[in-house]
Protein backbone atom coordinates (compact mmCIF):
# COMPACT_ATOMS: atom_id res chain seq x y z
CA UNK A 1 0.00 0.00 0.00
CA UNK A 2 1.33 4.00 -0.83
CA UNK A 3 2.45 6.33 1.83
CA UNK A 4 -1.06 8.78 1.10
CA UNK A 5 1.58 11.31 1.87
CA UNK A 6 0.59 14.79 2.25
CA UNK A 7 3.50 17.12 1.51
CA UNK A 8 3.94 20.52 3.19
CA UNK A 9 2.55 22.36 0.69
CA UNK A 10 -0.33 23.81 1.70
CA UNK A 11 -2.81 25.11 -1.67
CA UNK A 12 -2.84 28.50 -0.20
CA UNK A 13 0.99 28.32 -0.49
CA UNK A 14 0.77 27.74 -4.27
CA UNK A 15 0.35 31.19 -6.35
CA UNK A 16 -0.46 30.78 -9.90
CA UNK A 17 0.48 33.57 -12.18
CA UNK A 18 -1.19 34.60 -15.13
CA UNK A 19 1.48 36.18 -16.99
CA UNK A 20 4.83 36.16 -15.66
CA UNK A 21 8.25 37.88 -16.40
CA UNK A 22 11.26 36.77 -14.47
CA UNK A 23 14.55 38.77 -15.37
CA UNK A 24 12.91 39.93 -18.95
CA UNK A 25 11.87 36.43 -19.92
CA UNK A 26 8.47 35.48 -20.24
CA UNK A 27 7.89 32.33 -18.09
CA UNK A 28 3.75 31.73 -17.91
CA UNK A 29 2.08 28.77 -18.91
CA UNK A 30 4.19 25.51 -17.90
CA UNK A 31 6.47 27.63 -15.28
CA UNK A 32 3.92 29.88 -13.76
CA UNK A 33 3.38 28.14 -10.35
CA UNK A 34 5.11 28.76 -7.44
CA UNK A 35 5.43 27.60 -4.01
CA UNK A 36 4.67 31.31 -1.91
CA UNK A 37 8.80 31.63 0.40
CA UNK A 38 7.66 31.93 3.79
CA UNK A 39 9.86 32.59 6.93
CA UNK A 40 8.73 31.07 10.33
CA UNK A 41 9.70 32.59 13.06
CA UNK A 42 6.84 31.62 15.64
CA UNK A 43 8.33 28.13 17.15
CA UNK A 44 6.91 26.71 20.49
CA UNK A 45 10.15 25.01 21.82
CA UNK A 46 8.36 23.50 24.38
CA UNK A 47 5.64 21.99 22.23
CA UNK A 48 7.04 18.72 22.42
CA UNK A 49 7.98 18.67 26.16
CA UNK A 50 4.14 20.19 26.25
CA UNK A 51 2.78 16.70 24.56
CA UNK A 52 5.19 14.43 26.25
CA UNK A 53 3.72 15.23 29.66
CA UNK A 54 -0.07 14.95 28.82
CA UNK A 55 -0.85 10.32 28.95
CA UNK A 56 0.10 8.82 26.14
CA UNK A 57 2.04 11.42 24.37
CA UNK A 58 5.49 10.03 26.34
CA UNK A 59 7.44 8.24 23.84
CA UNK A 60 6.99 11.40 20.95
CA UNK A 61 10.56 11.75 21.00
CA UNK A 62 11.36 8.40 19.66
CA UNK A 63 10.01 9.39 16.45
CA UNK A 64 11.93 9.08 13.17
CA UNK A 65 9.42 9.84 10.77
CA UNK A 66 9.43 6.86 9.13
CA UNK A 67 5.71 7.32 8.53
CA UNK A 68 4.47 3.41 9.17
CA UNK A 69 1.60 4.87 11.63
CA UNK A 70 -0.09 7.42 8.88
CA UNK A 71 0.83 4.21 5.96
CA UNK A 72 -1.43 1.86 8.34
CA UNK A 73 -4.01 4.39 9.67
CA UNK A 74 -7.81 3.75 9.31
CA UNK A 75 -8.69 7.65 8.87
CA UNK A 76 -6.12 8.47 7.02
CA UNK A 77 -7.18 6.08 4.41
CA UNK A 78 -10.46 7.51 4.73
CA UNK A 79 -9.27 11.07 4.68
CA UNK A 80 -5.97 11.64 3.57
CA UNK A 81 -5.47 15.29 5.64
CA UNK A 82 -5.47 12.80 9.14
CA UNK A 83 -1.94 12.07 9.16
CA UNK A 84 -0.08 11.26 12.45
CA UNK A 85 3.46 11.08 11.32
CA UNK A 86 2.79 15.08 10.04
CA UNK A 87 1.51 15.80 12.98
CA UNK A 88 4.24 14.55 14.90
CA UNK A 89 6.86 16.16 13.14
CA UNK A 90 5.57 19.42 13.86
CA UNK A 91 5.08 18.75 17.40
CA UNK A 92 9.07 17.69 17.82
CA UNK A 93 9.95 21.24 14.98
CA UNK A 94 7.40 23.25 17.61
CA UNK A 95 5.25 24.31 14.73
CA UNK A 96 2.47 25.12 16.58
CA UNK A 97 0.55 27.29 14.10
CA UNK A 98 0.79 24.72 11.32
CA UNK A 99 -0.63 21.56 14.44
CA UNK A 100 -3.72 24.27 15.07
CA UNK A 101 -4.26 24.08 11.02
CA UNK A 102 -6.08 20.86 11.49
CA UNK A 103 -7.21 20.86 15.11
CA UNK A 104 -10.60 19.92 13.74
CA UNK A 105 -9.74 16.70 12.83
CA UNK A 106 -7.19 15.37 14.98
CA UNK A 107 -9.64 13.80 17.54
CA UNK A 108 -11.27 11.63 14.94
CA UNK A 109 -8.40 8.69 15.68
CA UNK A 110 -10.42 5.56 16.19
CA UNK A 111 -8.14 3.91 18.62
CA UNK A 112 -7.30 0.95 16.46
CA UNK A 113 -4.01 0.74 17.07
CA UNK A 114 -2.69 -0.13 14.24
CA UNK A 115 0.09 3.06 14.19
CA UNK A 116 1.02 1.83 17.43
CA UNK A 117 1.48 -2.16 16.13
CA UNK A 118 2.82 -0.76 13.21
CA UNK A 119 5.86 1.38 14.66
CA UNK A 120 8.81 0.23 14.78
CA UNK A 121 9.97 2.70 17.55
CA UNK A 122 7.12 2.20 20.62
CA UNK A 123 6.06 6.21 19.72
CA UNK A 124 2.77 4.52 20.55
CA UNK A 125 1.31 7.00 18.29
CA UNK A 126 -2.52 6.32 18.99
CA UNK A 127 -1.54 7.87 22.75
CA UNK A 128 -0.07 10.49 21.17
CA UNK A 129 -3.16 11.48 18.75
CA UNK A 130 -4.82 11.48 22.45
CA UNK A 131 -2.26 13.45 24.28
CA UNK A 132 -2.55 15.87 21.12
CA UNK A 133 -6.23 16.60 21.23
CA UNK A 134 -6.30 16.71 25.46
CA UNK A 135 -3.73 19.28 24.77
CA UNK A 136 -5.79 21.50 21.69
CA UNK A 137 -8.55 21.43 24.18
CA UNK A 138 -6.47 22.32 27.01
CA UNK A 139 -4.61 25.17 25.10
CA UNK A 140 -7.91 26.57 23.87
CA UNK A 141 -7.94 25.76 20.63
CA UNK A 142 -10.63 23.91 20.22
CA UNK A 143 -13.86 23.40 22.27
CA UNK A 144 -14.41 19.95 23.89
CA UNK A 145 -14.93 17.07 21.06
CA UNK A 146 -17.40 15.14 20.85
CA UNK A 147 -15.69 12.14 21.41
CA UNK A 148 -14.01 13.86 24.74
CA UNK A 149 -17.73 14.51 25.71
CA UNK A 150 -18.90 11.23 25.60
CA UNK A 151 -15.51 9.78 27.04
CA UNK A 152 -16.26 12.45 30.19
CA UNK A 153 -20.33 11.29 30.17
CA UNK A 154 -18.90 7.41 30.57
CA UNK A 155 -16.07 7.94 32.47
CA UNK A 156 -18.08 9.97 35.19
CA UNK A 157 -20.43 7.75 35.76
CA UNK A 158 -17.95 4.61 36.58
CA UNK A 159 -15.95 6.95 38.72
CA UNK A 160 -19.33 7.46 40.62
CA UNK A 161 -20.95 4.24 40.52
CA UNK A 162 -18.31 1.32 39.23
CA UNK A 163 -20.27 0.32 35.87
CA UNK A 164 -22.47 1.96 33.47
CA UNK A 165 -25.64 1.75 31.65
CA UNK A 166 -25.68 2.05 27.90
CA UNK A 167 -28.91 4.12 28.04
CA UNK A 168 -28.02 6.79 30.25
CA UNK A 169 -24.66 7.68 28.92
CA UNK A 170 -26.57 7.51 25.37
CA UNK A 171 -29.11 10.00 26.73
CA UNK A 172 -26.77 12.03 28.20
CA UNK A 173 -24.18 12.19 25.40
CA UNK A 174 -26.89 13.39 22.76
CA UNK A 175 -28.13 15.98 25.33
CA UNK A 176 -25.14 17.29 26.02
CA UNK A 177 -24.01 17.31 22.28
CA UNK A 178 -27.60 19.11 21.36
CA UNK A 179 -28.16 15.62 19.20
CA UNK A 180 -31.88 14.51 18.63
CA UNK A 181 -32.70 11.02 20.19
CA UNK A 182 -35.18 10.77 17.39
CA UNK A 183 -32.97 10.15 14.44
CA UNK A 184 -34.63 8.17 12.17
CA UNK A 185 -31.54 5.33 11.94
CA UNK A 186 -32.32 5.40 15.58
CA UNK A 187 -36.14 5.13 15.72
CA UNK A 188 -35.54 2.30 13.39
CA UNK A 189 -33.48 0.38 15.52
CA UNK A 190 -35.34 0.91 18.34
CA UNK A 191 -38.86 -0.33 16.46
CA UNK A 192 -36.67 -3.10 15.27
CA UNK A 193 -35.95 -3.97 18.51
CA UNK A 194 -39.39 -3.47 20.34
CA UNK A 195 -40.75 -5.82 18.03
CA UNK A 196 -38.26 -8.98 18.59
CA UNK A 197 -37.19 -8.52 22.00
CA UNK A 198 -38.81 -11.03 24.73
CA UNK A 199 -41.02 -8.61 27.06
CA UNK A 200 -38.53 -10.10 29.88
CA UNK A 201 -35.70 -8.45 28.48
CA UNK A 202 -37.38 -4.84 27.94
CA UNK A 203 -38.51 -4.99 31.39
CA UNK A 204 -35.11 -5.59 32.67
CA UNK A 205 -33.52 -2.75 30.66
CA UNK A 206 -36.18 -0.34 31.71
CA UNK A 207 -35.48 -1.32 35.53
CA UNK A 208 -31.57 -0.74 34.61
CA UNK A 209 -32.45 2.70 33.61
CA UNK A 210 -34.29 3.46 36.72
CA UNK A 211 -32.17 1.45 39.21
CA UNK A 212 -28.72 2.05 37.61
CA UNK A 213 -25.96 -1.06 37.85
CA UNK A 214 -23.71 -0.32 40.83
CA UNK A 215 -20.23 -1.79 42.50
CA UNK A 216 -21.14 -2.85 46.16
CA UNK A 217 -19.12 -0.53 48.69
CA UNK A 218 -17.69 1.48 45.61
CA UNK A 219 -17.30 4.80 47.33
CA UNK A 220 -14.12 4.59 48.95
CA UNK A 221 -12.75 3.49 45.33
CA UNK A 222 -14.85 6.60 43.94
CA UNK A 223 -13.43 9.33 46.25
CA UNK A 224 -9.76 7.81 45.69
CA UNK A 225 -10.20 8.06 41.90
CA UNK A 226 -11.74 11.38 42.31
CA UNK A 227 -8.56 12.37 44.05
CA UNK A 228 -6.49 11.62 41.77
CA UNK A 229 -8.60 12.73 38.43
CA UNK A 230 -8.29 16.22 40.13
CA UNK A 231 -4.51 16.30 40.75
CA UNK A 232 -3.81 14.69 37.27
CA UNK A 233 -5.92 17.65 35.52
CA UNK A 234 -3.79 20.27 37.61
CA UNK A 235 -0.45 18.75 36.70
CA UNK A 236 -1.83 18.53 33.11
CA UNK A 237 -2.59 22.03 33.31
CA UNK A 238 1.14 22.92 35.10
CA UNK A 239 2.79 21.22 32.38
CA UNK A 240 1.13 23.65 29.60
CA UNK A 241 1.58 26.76 31.91
CA UNK A 242 -2.00 27.01 32.04
CA UNK A 243 -3.56 28.30 35.41
CA UNK A 244 -4.51 25.18 37.27
CA UNK A 245 -7.49 27.15 38.79
CA UNK A 246 -9.20 26.40 35.18
CA UNK A 247 -9.01 22.53 36.24
CA UNK A 248 -12.88 21.43 36.17
CA UNK B 1 -3.45 -28.46 24.80
CA UNK B 2 -7.78 -29.39 25.60
CA UNK B 3 -8.68 -29.41 29.14
CA UNK B 4 -7.47 -26.28 30.06
CA UNK B 5 -9.45 -23.93 31.49
CA UNK B 6 -12.61 -25.94 32.66
CA UNK B 7 -13.68 -23.86 34.96
CA UNK B 8 -12.82 -20.56 34.63
CA UNK B 9 -13.85 -16.84 36.77
CA UNK B 10 -16.49 -15.39 34.35
CA UNK B 11 -15.78 -11.35 33.51
CA UNK B 12 -18.77 -10.22 31.59
CA UNK B 13 -18.59 -6.55 31.73
CA UNK B 14 -21.00 -3.95 31.37
CA UNK B 15 -21.71 -4.39 27.55
CA UNK B 16 -22.98 -8.13 28.19
CA UNK B 17 -25.58 -6.71 30.80
CA UNK B 18 -26.43 -4.09 28.70
CA UNK B 19 -26.26 -3.93 24.66
CA UNK B 20 -24.94 -6.97 24.82
CA UNK B 21 -26.63 -9.26 26.66
CA UNK B 22 -26.99 -11.77 23.78
CA UNK B 23 -23.30 -12.62 24.18
CA UNK B 24 -23.70 -12.87 27.58
CA UNK B 25 -26.36 -15.45 27.61
CA UNK B 26 -25.18 -17.13 24.21
CA UNK B 27 -22.03 -17.48 26.20
CA UNK B 28 -23.64 -19.09 29.62
CA UNK B 29 -25.56 -21.44 27.30
CA UNK B 30 -22.42 -22.44 25.31
CA UNK B 31 -20.36 -23.23 28.46
CA UNK B 32 -23.13 -24.96 30.14
CA UNK B 33 -23.54 -27.37 26.64
CA UNK B 34 -19.74 -27.80 26.93
CA UNK B 35 -19.60 -28.67 30.60
CA UNK B 36 -17.12 -25.84 31.51
CA UNK B 37 -17.58 -23.93 34.72
CA UNK B 38 -18.37 -20.03 34.54
CA UNK B 39 -18.54 -18.47 38.29
CA UNK B 40 -18.75 -14.86 37.96
CA UNK B 41 -16.72 -12.57 39.87
CA UNK B 42 -18.26 -11.30 42.35
CA UNK B 43 -18.77 -7.71 43.15
CA UNK B 44 -16.98 -6.16 39.84
CA UNK B 45 -16.59 -3.12 38.37
CA UNK B 46 -16.12 -1.69 34.83
CA UNK B 47 -12.93 -2.38 33.12
CA UNK B 48 -12.64 1.31 31.73
CA UNK B 49 -13.75 0.92 28.48
CA UNK B 50 -11.55 2.60 25.82
CA UNK B 51 -13.21 6.00 27.10
CA UNK B 52 -11.24 5.79 30.89
CA UNK B 53 -7.97 5.35 29.25
CA UNK B 54 -8.76 8.81 27.34
CA UNK B 55 -9.41 10.44 30.89
CA UNK B 56 -6.09 9.20 32.20
CA UNK B 57 -4.44 5.29 31.19
CA UNK B 58 -3.13 4.31 34.62
CA UNK B 59 -6.87 4.87 36.00
CA UNK B 60 -8.07 2.40 33.82
CA UNK B 61 -5.21 0.19 34.77
CA UNK B 62 -6.52 0.60 38.21
CA UNK B 63 -10.13 -0.14 37.07
CA UNK B 64 -9.15 -3.61 35.47
CA UNK B 65 -6.56 -4.62 38.25
CA UNK B 66 -9.28 -4.49 40.76
CA UNK B 67 -11.28 -7.36 38.87
CA UNK B 68 -8.25 -8.97 38.51
CA UNK B 69 -7.80 -9.09 42.37
CA UNK B 70 -11.54 -10.52 42.97
CA UNK B 71 -10.45 -13.25 41.06
CA UNK B 72 -7.31 -13.93 43.13
CA UNK B 73 -9.65 -13.49 45.89
CA UNK B 74 -12.24 -16.15 44.65
CA UNK B 75 -9.00 -18.79 44.30
CA UNK B 76 -9.27 -18.17 40.40
CA UNK B 77 -5.68 -17.98 38.73
CA UNK B 78 -7.56 -17.29 34.82
CA UNK B 79 -10.29 -14.88 34.21
CA UNK B 80 -12.34 -14.84 30.84
CA UNK B 81 -14.13 -12.10 29.12
CA UNK B 82 -15.77 -12.97 25.83
CA UNK B 83 -15.93 -8.46 25.26
CA UNK B 84 -12.78 -7.98 23.70
CA UNK B 85 -12.61 -4.14 25.19
CA UNK B 86 -12.54 -6.51 28.72
CA UNK B 87 -10.01 -8.80 27.03
CA UNK B 88 -7.77 -6.19 25.89
CA UNK B 89 -7.76 -3.64 29.26
CA UNK B 90 -7.26 -6.79 31.61
CA UNK B 91 -4.50 -7.86 29.13
CA UNK B 92 -2.98 -4.43 29.54
CA UNK B 93 -3.25 -3.94 32.95
CA UNK B 94 -1.47 -7.39 33.15
CA UNK B 95 1.29 -6.04 31.40
CA UNK B 96 1.62 -2.34 32.30
CA UNK B 97 1.76 -3.61 36.49
CA UNK B 98 4.56 -6.18 35.32
CA UNK B 99 6.17 -3.43 33.22
CA UNK B 100 5.31 0.28 33.86
CA UNK B 101 6.59 1.88 37.73
CA UNK B 102 4.31 4.86 37.54
CA UNK B 103 1.14 2.56 36.33
CA UNK B 104 2.21 0.60 39.92
CA UNK B 105 2.16 2.70 41.89
CA UNK B 106 -1.33 4.67 40.82
CA UNK B 107 -2.66 1.15 41.43
CA UNK B 108 -1.13 1.07 44.48
CA UNK B 109 -2.26 4.22 45.94
CA UNK B 110 -5.97 3.89 44.81
CA UNK B 111 -6.49 0.23 46.12
CA UNK B 112 -4.96 0.79 49.41
CA UNK B 113 -7.59 3.88 49.85
CA UNK B 114 -10.03 1.74 47.94
CA UNK B 115 -9.55 -0.19 51.02
CA UNK B 116 -8.68 -3.91 49.00
CA UNK B 117 -5.28 -5.64 48.37
CA UNK B 118 -3.15 -4.56 45.09
CA UNK B 119 -3.34 -7.29 41.98
CA UNK B 120 0.56 -8.54 41.61
CA UNK B 121 1.58 -9.44 38.14
CA UNK B 122 2.01 -12.80 37.01
CA UNK B 123 -1.03 -14.10 39.50
CA UNK B 124 -4.24 -14.03 37.12
CA UNK B 125 -4.03 -14.68 33.60
CA UNK B 126 -6.73 -13.09 31.63
CA UNK B 127 -8.12 -15.18 28.56
CA UNK B 128 -10.70 -14.52 25.53
CA UNK B 129 -13.67 -16.41 25.17
CA UNK B 130 -12.22 -17.72 22.07
CA UNK B 131 -9.42 -19.22 24.42
CA UNK B 132 -11.64 -20.47 26.83
CA UNK B 133 -13.38 -22.85 24.14
CA UNK B 134 -9.89 -23.73 22.12
CA UNK B 135 -7.75 -24.69 25.17
CA UNK B 136 -10.95 -26.53 26.95
CA UNK B 137 -12.59 -28.42 24.14
CA UNK B 138 -10.88 -27.94 20.75
CA UNK B 139 -11.96 -28.74 17.36
CA UNK B 140 -11.99 -32.66 17.73
CA UNK B 141 -14.36 -31.74 20.87
CA UNK B 142 -16.16 -29.59 19.15
CA UNK B 143 -17.02 -31.72 15.83
CA UNK B 144 -17.70 -34.74 18.34
CA UNK B 145 -20.92 -33.03 20.25
CA UNK B 146 -21.86 -30.97 17.10
CA UNK B 147 -25.70 -31.79 16.63
CA UNK B 148 -26.71 -29.59 14.17
CA UNK B 149 -23.83 -28.25 11.63
CA UNK B 150 -23.52 -24.97 10.49
CA UNK B 151 -22.99 -27.02 7.05
CA UNK B 152 -24.13 -24.61 4.00
CA UNK B 153 -23.31 -21.56 6.74
CA UNK B 154 -20.94 -19.24 5.00
CA UNK B 155 -18.94 -17.34 7.42
CA UNK B 156 -16.37 -14.19 7.61
CA UNK B 157 -15.00 -14.50 11.02
CA UNK B 158 -14.82 -11.07 12.07
CA UNK B 159 -11.80 -10.23 15.44
CA UNK B 160 -11.91 -6.64 15.67
CA UNK B 161 -9.26 -4.10 16.41
CA UNK B 162 -8.76 -4.62 20.21
CA UNK B 163 -8.44 -8.59 20.06
CA UNK B 164 -4.97 -8.56 19.06
CA UNK B 165 -3.64 -4.89 19.09
CA UNK B 166 -1.29 -3.62 20.08
CA UNK B 167 0.71 -6.81 20.70
CA UNK B 168 2.99 -6.34 23.42
CA UNK B 169 -0.13 -6.74 25.59
CA UNK B 170 -0.30 -10.16 23.98
CA UNK B 171 2.81 -12.42 24.91
CA UNK B 172 0.56 -15.90 23.95
CA UNK B 173 -0.11 -14.97 20.71
CA UNK B 174 2.57 -15.69 17.51
CA UNK B 175 4.51 -18.47 19.59
CA UNK B 176 4.20 -20.87 16.17
CA UNK B 177 1.78 -23.77 16.06
CA UNK B 178 -1.09 -24.09 18.00
CA UNK B 179 -1.17 -20.38 19.17
CA UNK B 180 -3.11 -17.50 17.42
CA UNK B 181 -1.67 -14.66 15.65
CA UNK B 182 -1.83 -11.28 15.76
CA UNK B 183 -2.13 -10.74 11.82
CA UNK B 184 -4.01 -13.64 11.16
CA UNK B 185 -5.86 -14.57 13.90
CA UNK B 186 -7.69 -17.94 13.22
CA UNK B 187 -9.33 -19.08 16.79
CA UNK B 188 -12.75 -18.43 15.60
CA UNK B 189 -12.47 -19.94 12.45
CA UNK B 190 -11.39 -22.91 13.92
CA UNK B 191 -13.86 -23.42 15.90
CA UNK B 192 -16.85 -22.25 13.90
CA UNK B 193 -15.48 -24.98 11.19
CA UNK B 194 -15.32 -27.52 13.81
CA UNK B 195 -18.66 -26.61 13.88
CA UNK B 196 -19.59 -27.32 10.38
CA UNK B 197 -19.64 -23.46 8.76
CA UNK B 198 -17.88 -22.97 5.82
CA UNK B 199 -15.10 -19.95 6.46
CA UNK B 200 -14.92 -17.16 3.89
CA UNK B 201 -11.45 -15.52 3.15
CA UNK B 202 -12.03 -12.80 4.77
CA UNK B 203 -9.41 -10.01 4.45
CA UNK B 204 -10.99 -7.62 6.86
CA UNK B 205 -10.32 -9.83 10.18
CA UNK B 206 -9.06 -7.25 12.44
CA UNK B 207 -10.13 -4.12 10.60
CA UNK B 208 -11.28 -1.43 12.49
CA UNK B 209 -15.34 -1.09 12.81
CA UNK B 210 -14.89 2.47 14.68
CA UNK B 211 -16.32 1.46 17.47
CA UNK B 212 -14.69 3.89 19.36
CA UNK B 213 -16.33 7.05 17.40
CA UNK B 214 -20.07 4.87 16.97
CA UNK B 215 -22.09 8.24 18.20
CA UNK B 216 -19.22 11.12 18.29
CA UNK B 217 -18.48 10.65 14.80
CA UNK B 218 -21.14 8.30 13.19
CA UNK B 219 -20.15 9.39 9.40
CA UNK B 220 -16.27 7.26 10.19
CA UNK B 221 -18.00 4.44 11.75
CA UNK B 222 -20.76 4.28 9.27
CA UNK B 223 -18.25 4.14 6.24
CA UNK B 224 -16.15 1.52 8.26
CA UNK B 225 -19.14 -1.02 8.69
CA UNK B 226 -20.58 -0.71 5.52
CA UNK B 227 -17.10 -1.33 4.38
CA UNK B 228 -16.61 -4.73 6.37
CA UNK B 229 -20.10 -5.47 5.18
CA UNK B 230 -19.69 -5.07 1.80
CA UNK B 231 -16.53 -6.89 1.59
CA UNK B 232 -18.05 -9.68 3.49
CA UNK B 233 -20.97 -10.07 0.70
CA UNK B 234 -18.67 -9.73 -1.79
CA UNK B 235 -16.71 -12.81 -0.44
CA UNK B 236 -20.13 -14.32 -0.53
CA UNK B 237 -20.78 -14.72 3.30
CA UNK B 238 -23.98 -14.78 4.53
CA UNK B 239 -23.10 -14.29 8.13
CA UNK B 240 -20.65 -12.29 10.05
CA UNK B 241 -19.25 -13.96 12.75
CA UNK B 242 -18.18 -11.26 15.82
CA UNK B 243 -16.84 -11.69 19.17
CA UNK B 244 -16.69 -8.15 20.50
CA UNK B 245 -19.99 -6.29 21.77
CA UNK B 246 -18.61 -3.02 20.83
CA UNK B 247 -17.85 -4.53 17.15
CA UNK B 248 -21.25 -6.71 17.06
CA UNK B 249 -23.38 -3.62 18.42
CA UNK B 250 -21.15 -1.08 15.63
CA UNK B 251 -22.13 -3.60 12.64
CA UNK B 252 -25.72 -3.67 13.69
CA UNK B 253 -26.47 -0.21 14.16
CA UNK B 254 -24.45 1.47 10.97
CA UNK B 255 -26.12 -0.99 8.91
CA UNK B 256 -29.43 0.43 9.71
CA UNK B 257 -27.71 3.74 9.46
CA UNK B 258 -25.82 3.28 6.17
CA UNK B 259 -29.47 2.60 4.56
CA UNK B 260 -30.98 5.09 6.22
CA UNK B 261 -28.46 8.01 5.83
CA UNK B 262 -26.01 6.92 2.84
CA UNK B 263 -29.38 4.35 1.03
CA UNK B 264 -26.75 1.67 1.15
CA UNK B 265 -28.50 -1.67 1.75
CA UNK B 266 -26.77 -4.70 2.87
CA UNK B 267 -28.26 -7.49 3.88
CA UNK B 268 -25.37 -9.86 5.34
CA UNK B 269 -26.29 -10.93 8.75
CA UNK B 270 -24.55 -10.48 12.32
CA UNK B 271 -24.35 -13.45 14.61
CA UNK B 272 -21.80 -13.34 17.72
CA UNK B 273 -19.33 -16.31 17.20
CA UNK B 274 -21.27 -17.87 20.38
CA UNK B 275 -24.75 -18.25 18.96
CA UNK B 276 -23.52 -19.83 15.98
CA UNK B 277 -21.62 -22.44 17.87
CA UNK B 278 -24.36 -23.14 20.43
CA UNK B 279 -27.03 -23.50 17.49
CA UNK B 280 -24.32 -26.12 15.82
CA UNK B 281 -24.42 -27.51 19.39
CA UNK B 282 -28.32 -28.22 19.12
CA UNK B 283 -29.64 -25.24 21.21
CA UNK B 284 -32.62 -23.36 19.94
CA UNK B 285 -32.81 -19.58 19.16
CA UNK B 286 -34.33 -18.52 22.28
CA UNK B 287 -31.09 -20.34 24.89
CA UNK B 288 -28.32 -18.30 22.37
CA UNK B 289 -30.54 -14.85 21.79
CA UNK B 290 -30.80 -14.79 18.48
CA UNK B 291 -34.21 -12.62 18.39
CA UNK B 292 -32.00 -10.30 21.02
CA UNK B 293 -30.05 -8.87 17.85
CA UNK B 294 -30.61 -6.44 15.85
CA UNK B 295 -30.17 -8.01 12.52
CA UNK B 296 -33.00 -10.03 12.60
CA UNK B 297 -30.95 -13.61 11.41
CA UNK B 298 -34.21 -15.81 11.61
CA UNK B 299 -34.97 -16.23 7.73
CA UNK B 300 -31.46 -17.09 7.01
CA UNK B 301 -31.20 -19.92 9.66
CA UNK B 302 -34.49 -21.12 8.54
CA UNK B 303 -33.33 -20.79 5.04
CA UNK B 304 -30.05 -23.01 6.01
CA UNK B 305 -32.22 -25.81 7.98
CA UNK B 306 -30.82 -24.38 11.12
CA UNK B 307 -33.32 -24.12 13.39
Amino acid sequence: MPIHEKSLIRPENLVTHEHLELDGIDVSGHWSTFIESREITDYNEALQDEIAALPGGEFIHRCWQCGSCTNACTVNALNPDFNPRYWIYLIRMGFEDELVRDKDIIWQCVSCNKCTYACPRDVFPEGVMKATSHWLELKGYTPKSPAMVFDEEFSSQVFATGKIEDGKVLRRFFARTGQSLFQDWLIALVRGLLTQLPVSLLMKMGLASVFHPRTRNWDAASAAIAEYVTERKEADRRALGLDTQGAE
Amino acid sequence: MTGKHKKVAYYPGCALEGTGHAYNRSTKAVGKALDLDLVELKNWNCCGAMEVKNIDPKLQTYLSARNLTIAEDMGFDTVMAPCNGCYHNLKKAEYDLANDEGSREVTERLSSKAGHKTYEAGKVETIHALDWIKDSIGEEGIKARVKNSLKGLKVANYYGCMYTRPRHIFPEKDKGPGSESTLQPHFMDDILAAAGAENVDYPLKTACCGGAHTLSDSDTSTKLVLNLLTTAEACGADVIATECPTCHTGLEMHQVRAEKVLGRKTSVKILYFTQLLGIALGLSQRQVGVQENFSDATDLLHEKGLV
